[in-house]
């Protein structure tokens, strides 16, 4: 028989969606400002693999010129980003959500099983717990990547004020690339778990908006 | 559905289903309410009255960021320095206010006092008769680059502890070139920082022109755009003055 089975908090569903549309914002914001200073590249000596970004790419996005907007609109949202966050980690302390989310010593086993079951190469089942090992790795990593941000963020908006962050980060243009990494670390993130999200199907996404899922239970077991 | 064991309370997959759909309903009305509402924020956020290039809002939350920033300075928060031999020469972004030639024995430093109407001028060999500092920090460009460079000159400090033309009361300072197409304000606590230089030299070398020559200002608590080249006038206003690049959208504070 079906069963209505709660999964995540009306807490937890508040915080992931309004990081969505303010840490989208803070890339794209984020974008502008690197425009005015563009010297990142995958690539060794004279070869260069991929640069960011391509002409192409700023022109079809409309970026360029947009540095004291981008700048704005970073330090306005920074705020709410922080806030979120914050206030997003004390709950899952609090609320005791952080035992689901926190890796264990097999997650990192259980995270390439979960590899090897996505890529088609594993045939048994994953693990019927609310977040697998490669779950477990994936959010706790984005977590710590949000304070990352955080702390390389600070270290450029102040590096004079906050001189010793800046420094212990590796001086002001480490800690300038150390946070343009973290973004694309984001976005690598936000390719990954749309794709997981879309492959596990309405009822897994239902109840990041909802709450709960539709579980069948064998009659008798209610 | 088979006969179950249950009491009669227990709902059938018909009714868990509805109630799934109810529920679905529900929170997908109250996230689309939230999405509308903002976007709605967002678009309040973006087309308020346009003041100085930059929304209403943004600028208001930027002059609050300043606040919070200005709270945490302290004039014994120093910038990095660095070994002499990691200088290099500065990318010469930004050419506003030089255009015109530049006779250096004519030229003169005017600072009105705080309060008064009158200039008093100072000529560069008196500047530099005052204590000399050197010292190599990293320039900071908005753009986003940097270049460490070693620069050499008077502290503002110094200069008004000699010169008392405004005392540290004062809340701004207003820089301007000779011929004011360039100019900037600086919070008193920026300029009387022990960093903040009226500068000469760069690099050991007395100023080039494209660099600011004579005289111009640097300083690592605030961006490249403040430091304003080839100084001409200095006043100290009672409101907060205006400045090149705020008006364009930036930041009015620009600390780092």
């Amino acid at each position: 028989m079906k069963q209505l089975r709660e999964k995540h908090p009306l807490a937890i569903r508040w915080f992931h969606w309004i990081n969505f549309p303010v840490l989208a914002l803070m890339i794209w914001s984020g974008l502008w400002i690197y425009w005015a200073n563009d010297v990142y590249r995958l690539g060794w000596g004279n070869t260069t693999l991929l640069r960011f970004f391509p002409q192409s790419f700023y022109e079809a996005f409309d970026v360029p010129y947009k540095l004291a907007r981008g700048m704005s609109w970073h330090f306005v949202l920074m705020w709410v980003f922080a806030l979120n966050g914050l206030l997003y980690v004390v709950y899952t302390l609090v609320s005791g959500e952080w035992r689901e989310l926190l890796p264990t010593r097999r997650s990192f086993a259980e995270a390439w099983q979960v590899v090897l079951h996505d890529v088609g190469l594993r045939k048994q089942p994953l693990p019927p717990r609310k977040f697998n090992g490669a779950q477990q790795l994936a959010y706790t990593a984005v977590v710590l990547m949000g304070a990352g941000s955080l702390l390389t963020g600070a270290a450029i908006y102040k590096p004079t004020q906050l001189a010793w962050l800046t420094t212990l980060l590796g001086g002001y243009e480490w800690a300038r690339l150390e946070h343009f990494a973290l973004t694309i670390g984001y976005v690598l993130f936000f390719v990954v778990h749309v794709a997981q999200v879309i492959k596990a199907g309405w009822n897994n996404f239902r109840a990041m908006v909802a709450g709960f899922e539709v579980v069948d239970v064998p009659a008798g077991d209610a | 559905m088979p006969d179950t064991p249950q009491t009669p309370l227990t709902p059938t997959d018909e009714a868990v289903l509805q109630e799934a759909r109810r529920r679905s309903r529900r929170s997908f009305l109250v996230g689309g309410t939230a999405a509308l509402a903002g976007l709605l924020g967002w678009r309040w956020l973006s087309t308020g009255s346009e003041a100085d290039g930059l929304s209403g809002p943004l600028r208001t939350v930027l002059d609050a960021n300043a606040r919070v920033a200005g709270r945490y300075f302290s004039p014994t928060h120093l910038a990095p320095e660095f070994a002499r031999s990691r200088a290099r020469r500065p990318r010469a972004n930004g050419s506003v206010g030089l255009d015109e030639e530049l006779d250096p024995a004519a030229w003169r430093l005017r600072v009105t006092p705080a309060g008064g109407t009158i200039p008093r001028e100072f000529t560069l060999a008196e500047l530099q008769a005052l204590p000399r500092v050197e010292m190599t920090t990293e320039l900071k460009c908005i753009e986003g680059w940097s270049t460490i460079v070693t620069w050499a000159g008077v502290r503002f400090a110094d200069f008004l502890a000699r010169y008392p033309l405004a005392s540290a009361a004062a809340p701004f300072v207003h820089l301007t070139t000779p011929d004011e197409a360039y100019f900037v304000g600086l919070d008193m606590a920026s300029a009387l920082h022990p960093q903040t230089l009226l500068c000469y030299e760069m690099n050991g070398q007395p100023l080039t022109a494209e660099h600011g020559a004579p005289l111009r200002l640097v300083t690592p608590v605030k961006y490249g755009i403040k430091q304003i080249k080839r100084l001409g006038h200095i006043r100290f206003p009672a409101q907060r003055p205006p400045d090149y690049w705020a008006a364009r959208g930036y930041d009015w504070y620009a600390g780092l």
